[in-house]
């Protein structure tokens, strides 16, 4: 009979993303956060842990993790408070990081189809720096510490185990980073790691509930690594289990150079936090003041930017997505579409279109005005020129900016119109072509594209592709 | 003793203010009697008056406890581990009375990291008692106790976490007060345990005390547990204790208390009486327990507020081969024995599995020992004890057996753990030695508190003078 029967897997996956906020100070001192200053020139008794120092929490942390809190959908709690989080090591001046525990300040809540478990305040570590060859502490020549991140305040959001892929994982990250940065909370820069993501992941037989033993995969620092690091641990895990071994719960390291994973701790050395409620800090209360001031300074959000896109504009999901979770690439799509009765999907592609031939991140700040666009789209739907030849007016548009109608006149590429026009250049495409019209004319359709492209390379693309079928069949009497 | 350091301080400062005394003087006189201190209470002494501005205190000096930070000032809360260690910063309350007109006069020995009763847990020595030299001075805060009984501090600021400011002062003859947690800010403090540390005045008498006090509280910005005093702290005038309610725990007048203590305890309980206070037996039916509770939540956030002694930033570092050997080589070079017993416990106590049997149910213990203060004050306005349950016990007496030790707080660990002011003043002498007699009162009650013992010490007319010779 045919192959052995072989257990197909699916991965669950649960995230865990710390977040920099981007207040003015750190998290529990009055030090201004640090971009890029001289190490350690950003810091006072507080963040560097000396004797006697005491923490006062940051209020504008806590409406930032307020607005993230309602951002996400989550409960948000009238109480909560700060634990210590006790483990030696030297990005870590007091022996314990100032974190939550078992009182969060947002519990539950949703982002499109991901559940949120949990989001919580704390502070960021110091950074070290190792010289010598190893790049890790041991084997280094020595290890230095710049405390200017130590302090900075973090939101930690934990996700339910939703994802159940390396694409969407990477997907539902990036819906996750526009939502912030449309919050105005975080840089929430990946390459910079004011966005770091670890993920949690295990596998298990399609078709079956329980859960397998999970592995959590540290700090992959760009979506790519994060993509990359969890399909090459679910490869493992695979192999593992095909192999007829055991998955082991551990933390490990993926290696973006190599593409490989280590052990970083097992669970035997799995440390043992010692929680408990931080006696230096008084409990968050959080206050109707509070509440409304942070509800007040929620923007419109990528999701729901998406829905509208979806909704009111008939765009497509894929089209809402990409110009909704990209907040600059919705701004300037609205833009353009304020200008004239411009067709909402043709102008999200002409968006895409755009978006493929510039440098820069941001369309509004190319050359192109999004008036401009908004013109070049018209005159394509009005069939004043045709997708090619608009494609290269949007070339010329990208170099040097402009009105696209001037283009069209000053380079002749408006659309060849009617049958008039075109007739010609069709009845010429057929004599140069004989057996092809002589396929065409016994029923054989297939070739007909030659004829297209003859009448549009002899046109540069001016000509509209249907119309030329259209003459081609009426000349032909099919 | 000169004429200038016999004044109390309170007396020194209106000497200042009528121009009868030389604030440089002054300063002078106390500086030379700190120099020459043969007791080990100073850790460290300023070498010459600062140029002072003037301020309500006088210019009157005073002697800081080690843990205090004070800018550019060995401060090694008594450790080995912060040996020369100089912050680059003062503590909130420091700076307050520094301000207030009180030039730091110098750093007094503690316990290490104020873990002890006795003193003897300094990595720079015993301190002696004044009384007699043969004994300890109580702690954690016995180099300022010592310093105040001696004269060569006119007073002095300790920390109290289970007793350290009030067992001391009972045991060398001063007053000493514990105020209300948040009362006084802790930003500065070297912390012991952050829940329960707080400072408070050790002064020669209630007034001194009360003037003090004044100038220590308020909310600090920089100390979120910290809070505004809800009135103006004022000097005590109480000649009479009229309608003034005592109560004696009959829970807490248990064995182990010795007899001479007992005594004076009771004979000041009658003096009280005859001022016109009642005297009733309270029932504070967790009070027994405090002690357990304490010797678990202070050695679990002690065991935490220690970690950042390691090795990285300041203070010392052994050498090791890595990371974790220099860790704890450190760690193992710098701490004394008693320390390291509460570290161990302390992590033990917080340790995954364990929590809920221990901190957890010491912290359920601590919420009834906060009723229990709240029911009896609903009947009382003071709750009465003895302040220690010996006098000051021989040198070296007790240091092999840390759970005898422990007991010395017996009477002064539940009032940190409910949060509320207590006071001890002197009340006599048992075998020649000083005798502490304690009163405690609800949350905020420091006036009258002040006020009650400042009545029953005029009463009690108790000399100390002697030792300040």
């Amino acid at each position: 009979m045919g192959a052995p029967s072989v257990t197909e897997y699916e991965a669950v996956i649960g995230l865990e993303i710390h977040v920099q906020l981007r207040t003015r100070t750190k998290m529990f001192c009055g030090c201004e956060l640090s971009f890029g200053e001289p190490p350690n020139t950003r810091t006072c008794e507080v963040c560097l842990g000396l004797p006697g120092a005491l923490p006062v929490t940051n209020a504008e942390a806590i409406h930032y993790g307020l607005m993230i809190g309602l951002a996400l959908d989550c409960d948000l709690a009238p109480r909560s408070i700060f634990h210590r989080k006790n483990y030696f090591y030297p990005d870590l001046p007091k022996g314990y990081q100032i974190s939550q525990y078992d009182e969060p300040l947002c519990r539950g809540g949703r982002l499109d189809d991901v559940r949120i478990h949990r989001v919580h305040l704390e502070e960021d570590a110091a950074k070290l720096v190792h010289t010598g060859t190893s790049g890790r502490i041991h084997g280094a020549d020595t290890s230095i510490v710049d405390f200017n991140r130590g302090g900075t305040p973090l939101v930690e959001i934990v996700t339910e185990p939703d994802v159940r892929s390396a694409d969407q994982a990477g997907e539902w990250l990036r819906l996750l980073r526009a939502t912030l940065r449309q919050l105005g909370v975080s840089d929430v820069n990946m390459e910079e790691g004011s966005l770091r993501c670890d993920a949690n992941v295990s596998i298990r037989p399609v078709g079956t509930r329980e859960l397998g033993t999970k592995t959590e995969l540290k700090n992959m620092n760009s979506f790519r690594f994060l993509e990359k690091g969890i399909r090459a641990e679910i490869a493992r895990q695979e192999g593992l289990l095909r192999a007829g071994e055991e998955v082991e719960q551990e933390t490990l390291h993926f290696d973006p150079r190599t593409e490989s994973i280590s052990t970083l701790r097992s669970k035997e050395e799995a440390h043992d936090y010692r929680y408990f409620p931080e006696p230096d800090l008084v409990p968050i209360a959080i206050t109707d003041e509070m509440l409304t001031r942070a509800r007040a300074a929620l923007p419109e959000l990528p999701a729901a930017r998406a829905a509208r896109f979806e909704r009111d504009l008939g765009l497509t999901a894929d089209s809402a997505k990409l110009l909704a979770w990209r907040a600059e690439l919705g701004d300037y799509f609205e833009a353009a579409l304020s200008t004239n009765g411009v067709e909402p999907q043709p102008l999200a592609n002409w968006v895409n279109e755009l978006v493929a031939r510039i440098q820069v991140e941001d369309p509004a700040e190319s050359k192109v005005q999004p008036g401009a666009l908004a013109t070049l789209v018209g005159l394509v739907s009005e069939k004043k020129v045709t997708q090619n030849a608009a494609k290269q007016v949007l070339d010329r548009l990208v170099a040097e900016g402009g009105d696209p109608a001037a283009i069209v006149e000053a380079e002749g590429l408006g659309a060849i119109g009617g049958g008039d026009e075109l007739e010609p250049l069709v009845q010429a495409a057929l004599d140069a072509n004989p057996d092809i019209a002589e396929r065409l004319r016994g029923g054989d359709m297939k070739p007909i594209g030659v004829i297209v492209g003859h009448v549009m390379r002899e046109t540069r693309g001016r000509a509209d592709g249907g119309e030329v079928t259209r003459l081609v069949r009426e000349k032909l009497g099919l | 003793m000169s004429e200038i350091t016999s004044l109390t301080a309170a007396r020194a400062a209106a000497a200042v203010e009528r121009g009868d005394l030389d604030r440089r003087e002054l300063f002078e006189a106390y500086r030379e009697r700190a120099a020459a201190d043969d007791l080990n209470a100073f850790l460290w002494v300023a070498d010459e008056a600062p140029s002072t501005n003037g301020g309500p205190l006088g210019g009157v000096p005073l002697a800081v406890k080690d843990l205090f930070c004070v800018e550019n000032v060995p401060s090694q809360a008594g450790s080995r581990i912060l040996e020369g260690y100089l912050p680059p910063y003062t503590a909130t309350v420091v700076r307050k009375l520094v301000e207030a007109g009180a030039p730091v006069l110098g750093k007094t020995n503690q316990d290490e990291f104020a873990m002890g009763s006795s003193n003897e847990n300094s990595a720079y020595g015993p301190v002696l008692n004044p009384w007699d030299r043969t004994r300890v001075p109580g702690g954690s805060s016995g180099g300022s106790a010592a310093a105040v009984a001696s004269g060569s501090a006119p007073w002095a600021i300790g920390t109290d976490t289970g007793g350290s400011i009030r067992q001391p002062a009972a045991l060398c003859g001063i007053v000493g007060l514990k105020p209300t947690y948040g009362a006084v800010s802790r930003f500065g403090m070297i912390a012991f345990a952050s829940s329960l540390d707080q400072a408070g005045p050790l002064t020669r008498d209630v007034t001194d005390a009360a003037l003090l006090f004044r100038h220590m509280v308020g909310y600090d910005e920089r100390d979120s547990t910290s809070v505004a005093f809800p009135e103006p702290v004022a000097l005590p005038t109480a000649q009479r204790l009229d309608g003034i309610r005592l109560g004696v725990p009959e829970d807490l007048t248990g064995e182990g208390v010795e007899p001479g203590v007992m005594e004076r305890f009771e004979a000041t309980l009658a003096l009280a009486q005859e001022l016109g206070a009642t005297a009733t037996r309270v029932s504070l039916p967790h009070a027994d327990y405090a002690i357990s509770a304490y010797y678990v939540i202070a050695p679990a956030e002690a065991s935490s507020n220690l970690a950042r002694y390691d090795g990285v930033r300041y203070g010392l570092r052994s050498n090791g081969h890595d990371l974790l050997s220099m860790y704890t080589q450190t760690r193992h070079d710098g701490f004394g024995a008693e320390v390291k017993r509460r570290i161990l416990i302390g992590t033990y106590a917080l340790s995954s599995g364990y929590y809920d049997a221990y901190y957890g149910r010491a912290q359920r213990v601590r919420t009834k020992i906060a009723d229990d203060f709240r029911a009896a004050f609903e009947s009382v306005d003071f709750v009465v004890t003895p302040t220690s349950p010996g006098i000051a016990f021989p040198l070296g007496a007790k240091t092999d057996d840390p759970l005898a030790m422990y007991l010395n707080d017996y009477f002064t660990a539940p009032m940190p753990l409910a949060g509320i002011p207590a006071i001890s003043i002197p009340c006599g002498l048992s075998e020649g030695l000083p005798v502490g007699f304690q009163l405690a009162g609800p949350a905020f009650s420091e006036n009258r508190i002040l006020d009650a013992a400042f009545a029953l010490e005029q009463a009690i007319g108790f000399d100390g003078s002697a030792v300040r010779d």
